[in-house]
């Protein structure tokens, strides 16, 4: 899909909050996202949070013949990929330029600052080394890929653990998890990325830009460094000039920034040993956190639902008891059924339908789940039990239905709840049912 | 048995009749292309304006936002929109003022902020005087007098997706009082 266009009034917009240092998320200039590192069960897998850019890193190792120059060290190799899901401009032919520039710019950043120490990967020298290998993928792109991803790839190496190995004059022996514990890589320093979005030709500096600001500035500086103030990589691209003190001016601010994601780094690591080593439970699954939707959400809310279950209620008392559950579709054709009737072709008579709408009897609501939070899911799905012929399910085959072609179609009814005190007349969405019929 | 299922959805469909706001991306001869955030770029022809005539062309760039509604919308074809309404007033339609701020939300949150008797609504009309445009494509453009206004109206319309009324109430009352 083509990448929807910034406005003229969007692209004034940011630039003149920029000017008075405001930014769209309420941020200072220096400030970062907030970060969240979460691990999954292998060691190695790891997603990191950047706001709302996520990067999941994952890292893999496999005993293969070293290169003929370097017969003594183990080979790294770095891949991330922009999948399709992270925005909808990204599609699988389309993303060269910035893939190539992220890729090259993570290689970079690690495998020339000799961040893995390769030579301890080697197991035979000439024969077998160990090959590791990153994988990252961009899950949603809400601006400063990079940043996240060098995060992730960081995270992962330091997470991972290679099966142990041991050489007794020529025989390998190659050790499974459960014979003898998997074995850390050995890493010298993280180097981490930091970005320095430009404006008004290097005017305005912004740390951390998000999708919104990335579209309107003017070139991209980013610094990789570690802790220890060591520059690792940096690299200016956008065609600003920048003036030495600039450029100064952000080692200094990167160099704070690494501190803080270092700390934040080992905290998450060492958070994530003591569980594993306490036998807890690990895992994306309990990083998130249950009951809840996966999508992007603001800080928790909790969701007043006194209100609901009383309305609710009141609606049950007040409906007629539904009808008997669908049990009677209509037979056309061995294969073919009909459950309640269709609906007349309305094309172009989206007015008349909306009248239709109103006259029908009062029971009929339109369900309004505004937040699916799950403690509203919860109580909607316990009415429903309680409501027993309620027949709306996602499944397509969950009831198998014996076809009598000859009793009349009756029409589905269900109960619906409104789930917030708000008149619920909206613009309505048609929908049609059928179930497919069981043969 | 016609069923209305409301639902959380980003992703916009056009539907004849519904207004959006657009973002004009080409002008090529007669028509202004303008993306409404569906599968298609819209196509408005620049005699749907008002008062517009062959010799006498509306003023709008690329990249410029307007406020049109739909008269063609399937889902197999181009959908066509105009700016004007079928007695040939504008009735607010156009392009929309220079200033001002543009995000998305989700297409639930506007209907709901469209709904008769809204309170959000009301509640921020009490805090600024603003000028504010909904799209039934989940866009919506805010302009206050000043940016740091227009942020917060921002924020805080993107946040009521996620609030109760108590905690919307408390809000608004620690920004009556700042």
């Amino acid at each position: 899909m083509k990448e929807t266009p910034l406005s003229n009034c969007e692209r004034r917009f940011l630039l003149r909050a920029i000017e008075e240092k405001k930014r769209l998320d309420g941020r200072q200039t220096y400030d970062y996202r907030n970060i969240k590192i979460s691990f999954g069960t292998d060691y190695g897998c790891c997603i990191v949070e950047l706001g709302k850019t996520r990067v999941l890193g994952q890292v893999s190792c496999e005993l293969v013949s070293p290169k003929l120059n370097r017969a003594t060290e183990g080979i790294l190799f770095f891949n991330l990929e922009l999948s399709q899901m992270a925005a909808p401009a990204f599609e699988p032919g389309r993303q060269s330029d910035l893939l190539v520039k992220l890729n090259r710019l993570l290689e970079r950043c690690l495998r020339n600052s000799k961040c893995i120490d390769t030579e301890s990967l080697c197991v035979v020298a000439g024969e077998k080394v160990w090959q590791i290998r990153v994988d990252l993928h961009l899950l949603n792109h809400d601006g400063n890929i990079i940043d996240a991803a060098s995060i992730a790839a960081i995270v992962a190496l330091c997470h991972f653990r290679r099966p142990d190995v041991s050489v007794q004059g020529d025989e390998v022996t190659l050790y499974t998890p459960e014979e003898r514990d998997p074995v850390p890589l050995s890493i010298h320093h993280m180097p981490i990325c930091v970005s320095f979005a430009f404006f008004q030709q290097g005017t305005y500096l912004l740390v951390d830009p998000n999708e919104r600001e990335e579209r309107v500035m003017d070139g991209l500086l980013v610094i990789a460094m570690n802790k220890h103030r060591e520059i690792c990589t940096i690299q200016s691209s956008g065609g600003i000039m920048l003036l030495k003190d600039q450029v100064l001016r952000c080692s200094k601010i990167a160099g704070v920034k690494v501190l803080e994601i270092t700390e934040l780094i080992q905290k998450a690591l060492e958070n994530d040993r003591k569980v594993r080593k306490e036998g807890g439970k690990y895992g994306f699954a309990e990083s998130i956190a249950s009951q809840r939707i996966t999508a992007f959400k603001m800080e928790k809310a909790p969701i007043d639902t006194s209100d609901v279950e009383e309305k609710a209620e009141e609606i049950i008392a007040e409906a007629e008891p539904p009808l008997e559950v669908v049990s009677n579709p209509v037979l056309w054709t061995p294969g073919t059924a009909q459950i309640g009737e269709g609906v007349e072709n309305s094309w172009g008579d989206l007015e008349d339908s909306e009248k239709e709408e109103e006259d029908e009897d009062g029971t009929d609501e339109a369900i309004i789940l505004d937040s699916i939070k799950m403690d509203t899911g919860v109580e909607v799905s316990n009415i429903g039990s309680q409501d027993a012929p309620i027949v709306l399910s996602d499944s397509e085959e969950e009831e198998m239905i014996i076809l009598e072609p000859d009793k009349n179609p009756k029409k589905i009814r269900t109960q619906t709840i409104s789930a917030k005190q708000e008149a619920p007349s909206k613009k309505p969405v048609r929908k049609r049912k059928k179930k497919r019929a069981a043969n | 048995g016609v069923y209305w299922v409301d639902s959380q959805q980003k992703r916009y469909v056009p539907v004849k009749g519904d207004h959006v706001i657009g973002i004009v991306t080409a002008k090529s001869g007669d028509i202004f292309k303008v993306d409404v955030g569906g599968s298609e770029p819209a196509s408005l022809s620049y005699l749907a304006f008002e008062g517009a005539t062959k010799r006498n062309r509306p003023n709008v760039q690329v990249g410029d936002l307007i406020y049109g509604q739909f008269v063609v919308a399937n889902k197999d074809m181009e959908p066509e929109m105009v700016c004007i309404d079928s007695c040939g007033r504008a009735s607010g339609m156009g392009v929309i003022g220079q200033d001002g701020l543009l995000f998305k939300v989700t297409l639930g949150l506007i209907r709901k902020l469209l709904a008769p008797d809204c309170e959000i609504l009301q509640e921020v009309g009490k805090l600024y005087p603003l000028e504010i445009v909904f799209g039934m494509n989940g866009r919506i453009w805010v302009k206050a007098k000043t940016i740091q206004q227009t942020l917060i109206l921002a924020n805080i319309l993107e946040a009521c997706e996620h609030m109760t009324a108590d905690q919307r109430k408390q809000i608004f009352s620690r920004l009556a009082e700042s």
